[in-house]
């Protein structure tokens, strides 16, 4: 499925664009190397991303799509391009920004800024779900309580979690993510690193819980990074938050990245090459599959009695906050639930509802 | 894929981790702790943290794990004739050590049983030069050789007849001619990763070439779990992640001589300080310096490695899962020629009786299995070249002459052996690849609907 544009190099002559032969050339297109000018570029990289959502089927006329935006780069050029493609190709399609705040200051709500902004100039609806809302409980409160070590552990499993609450919230039919060539290449890498087989089988799927409530689908799935950040973005002058995290020292992660970055150096095409392995992977039906079922407490989907994110919960609100954390959570889940030993860190009473009893949504 | 240069890869990173045993030597005498095993003598110092076996113990656990692999896949029989191939590097010389102490117990016993119902299995041992494309100085390569026939000369009894073939006998008896080629060969190659994987390719077809004309049946490599490990991260980033698990089974048969890896579950620091502590001599080649995809995929897992000292095994158990093929296993043998008394030591636990053998098209080049999509691709572009359009898309991108012109040059000095496996892939699966074809485009009709 790679979408390679084969087009001969000009090599002699003052530079012009390899695709037009008219206007001159304004860079050297990352995931190709060819020598183009910015209108092309804007047109092969529109052009490849409608072909992927044609081909794979993305979406349907008349559908309801959230885009996930954190105001970074991916997710911002991810509302630019399909905001564009969406009227230039008739998609049919209503468009939703859907945004999640963990509540981490100094950073989130600057971020959140960038998508209010995005909201006007692109013209879609926004809707921000936040941690405080959800579970009662802000990023800052969590770090506050466990500090930094497994932060990244509650803010993964509640963002994901955060971020299909709210899809259903706006009724929508799919969420679309900003996730990157290089991103699934880096979790293929991953999982062959971590020897998680289960994950291997389906992470370079550009449509995932197609079984769930709401699937999600990510349309930059072939397109790289690099023609994202440096090219698309700076050229069209995107308005963009750039800032990482300020609690995710992460470095295990950066060995893959690092990995990344310097097999694109050497051969741009790899990152496609890695999906495409992760793709022709052959893995057997026998493999041992966790079982999906629904959370007793909550309904969202998980393979145990409680979903991850209602685990993590309780040990916070009892103030046992490494309960959710490592093997002994599966002794949790097959115990008979006892009753609640609630801690009432907060007066409201509307708050305490959402931290005892079920989040219906 | 053969061990040779990748064993010298490893080899170059050996030498720094000698130093390390000799250093911790004299400050390990002070702990006085015992070996986790017999719990008698002192642990080897420089041995992995989590065992600490002593020297006794910790060769029997290599020797054990060799000896798994090679009962609970069938790669040696009695009526067997190995050929082991030999780099120079630990891998390869432990598994050379290991197959002759094999041997020797065979013979032992035979002598010693009355009946003689089981025959002693043979073993030979070759040496690929590839001085011819690495440039290598004769001095050096001929130092080297001596040196290797001295290691197979003290291997007897039984006696072990060696090998030496130079690359470029794929394309030529003829020396002088031979290098010729096989220079252009590697000139038309501009990718620095395609001229290290087209060497791969050259020393298995060499390999087979020695294997066949001499009569054996079994072509032993030195592969370990850390040359392996590299391999799965390369072969994914190659975009080969159909073919990989046909490269990291125990039992490579899709050869016409099936190639087994005894030392698949070794680790290579642990074959290293093997050659160490028995005095197992090995034979150190200047490799140049590494600037392709391989070379990268190698410091990033030695990396890995450093961090978490299980991350090699991880990545070969995961790898491991995925479906091997049908050519992955001893082919079965014809029981009425099979004498009673090795049909009864035979254990083949494990060995699941294979699904369906579909029938894999293979690349002329790699000899990979190609996948679907690969085959669509094929279908898709018909005006293509015969070789061309049946390789893998690793192999074209990076080994392959991009324009047509050279492409004709390209395919003129090719050994007759891969024009002659490309021809009858050609003519041979074109009906195969037809109705492979046709399901994929009779189930995209279905999609569609």
């Amino acid at each position: 499925m790679e979408e390679a544009v084969t087009k001969p190099t000009k090599k002699g002559g003052g530079r012009l664009c390899c695709i037009c032969n008219q206007r001159r050339a304004a860079l050297k297109r990352p995931k190709t190397l060819e020598q183009i000018c910015r209108e092309c570029f804007y047109e092969v990289f529109e052009e490849e991303i409608h072909q992927v959502i044609v081909d794979n089927q993305l979406f349907k006329p008349g559908e309801r799509i959230a885009i996930g935006a954190s105001g970074g780069k991916d997710s911002t050029v991810l509302a630019c391009v399909l905001a564009e493609l969406n009227r230039r190709h008739n998609y049919g399609l209503d468009l939703f920004l859907l945004s999640v705040d963990e509540g981490i200051t100094g950073y989130r709500d600057d971020s959140l800024e960038t998508v209010k902004r995005n909201e006007v100039q692109y013209g879609l609806p926004l809707k921000i779900v936040s941690y405080k809302d959800l579970y009662g409980w802000t990023m800052d409160e969590i770090v506050k309580m466990i500090g930094l070590k497994n932060n990244c552990t509650f803010c993964g499993v509640f963002r994901r979690q955060a971020l299909d609450r709210g899809a259903s919230l706006l009724k929508v039919d799919k969420v679309a993510t900003g996730h990157n060539a290089d991103d699934i290449a880096e979790t293929v890498l991953l999982n062959i690193l971590r020897g998680d087989i289960a994950r291997l089988s389906r992470c370079t799927s550009i449509v995932t819980g197609e079984d769930g409530p709401i699937p999600r689908c990510k349309p930059f799935k072939y397109t790289y990074e690099k023609e994202i950040m440096f090219t698309y973005a700076y050229f069209k002058r995107l308005d963009y938050f750039s800032t990482e995290c300020i609690y995710s020292p992460n470095a295990y992660r950066g060995f893959a990245r690092e990995f990344i970055k310097d097999l694109e150096r050497i051969r741009p095409r790899a990152i496609l090459d890695i999906i495409k392995s992760g793709e022709d992977f052959r893995i057997s039906t026998s493999t041992k599959m966790p079982e999906q079922g629904t959370c007793e407490r909550c309904g969202y989907i998980s393979s145990q009695k409680w979903c991850k994110a209602c685990v993590l919960l309780e040990g916070l609100n009892r103030g046992l906050p490494k309960m959710g954390i490592g093997r002994s959570s599966r002794g949790l889940n097959n115990d008979p639930k006892k009753d609640k030993d609630i801690k009432q860190s907060n007066g409201t009473k509307s708050i305490e509802n959402k931290q005892c009893g079920s989040l219906d949504f | 894929m053969a061990c040779n240069s990748s064993t010298c890869q490893s080899n170059s990173g050996c030498y720094k981790r000698e130093e390390e045993p000799i250093s911790s030597k004299s400050s390990d005498s002070n702990q006085q702790s015992l070996c986790v095993k017999c719990k008698f003598n002192e642990p080897v110092s420089g041995t992995s943290d989590d065992g600490r076996f002593c020297r006794e113990c910790f060769r029997s656990n290599l020797y054990g794990k060799f000896k798994l692999a090679v009962t609970s896949n069938a790669m040696i029989t009695p009526s067997d004739n190995l050929l082991v191939a030999f780099s120079g590097g630990s891998s390869s010389r432990v598994v050379l050590q290991f197959v002759h102490e094999m041997q020797q117990r065979a013979q032992k016993n035979f002598d010693a049983s009355k009946d003689r119902s089981l025959p002693v299995f043979g073993v030979g041992v070759t040496f690929i030069d590839e001085s011819a494309y690495h440039s290598v100085p004769s001095s050096e390569i001929d130092k080297a050789i001596e040196d290797i026939k001295s290691i197979v000369s003290n291997l007897a009894p039984p006696a072990k007849q060696l090998h030496v073939v130079p690359i470029e006998s794929v394309f030529s008896l003829d020396s002088l001619y031979g290098k010729e080629r096989l220079k252009t060969l590697e000139d038309s190659v501009s990718d620095a990763t395609g001229k290290e994987d087209l060497l791969l390719h050259l020393r298995m077809l060499a390999l087979q070439k020695v294997a066949s004309e001499n009569g054996y049946n079994r072509l032993v490599l030195g592969l370990c779990t850390s040359r392996i490990a590299c391999h799965v991260i390369t072969a994914t980033v190659k975009g080969q992640g159909y073919s990989l698990p046909a490269d990291i089974q125990y039992v490579d048969a899709r050869w016409e001589i099936p190639v087994v890896l005894p030392l698949r579950d070794c680790l290579a620091p642990e074959l290293n300080i093997l050659c160490h502590l028995d005095g197992l001599k090995t034979v150190e080649f200047s490799n140049g310096p590494c600037s392709g995809i391989n070379g990268l995929v190698s410091s990033f897992v030695k990396l890995l490695q450093e961090e978490n000292p299980s991350r090699e095994c991880t990545i070969v158990r995961t790898a491991g899962k995925l479906t091997p093929f049908h050519f992955n296993r001893i082919p079965e043998l014809n029981d009425s020629n099979v004498p009673l008394a090795t049909r009864r030591r035979q254990k083949r636990f494990n060995l699941k009786p294979s699904e369906s053998i579909s029938s894999e098209s293979f690349c002329p080049l790699c000899f990979s299995p190609l996948s679907k999509s690969d085959l669509l691709s094929l279908s898709s572009c018909q005006n293509y070249d015969i070789l061309d359009a049946a390789c893998c898309s690793s192999c074209r991108f990076q080994i392959f002459p991009k324009d047509p012109s050279s492409m004709e040059h390209f395919l003129s000095v090719l050994p007759q052996p891969l024009l002659a496996r490309a021809k009858n892939c050609s003519n041979g699966n074109h009906s195969s690849l037809r109705k492979q074809i046709q399901d994929c485009l009779l189930s995209e009709s279905e999609d569609e609907t």
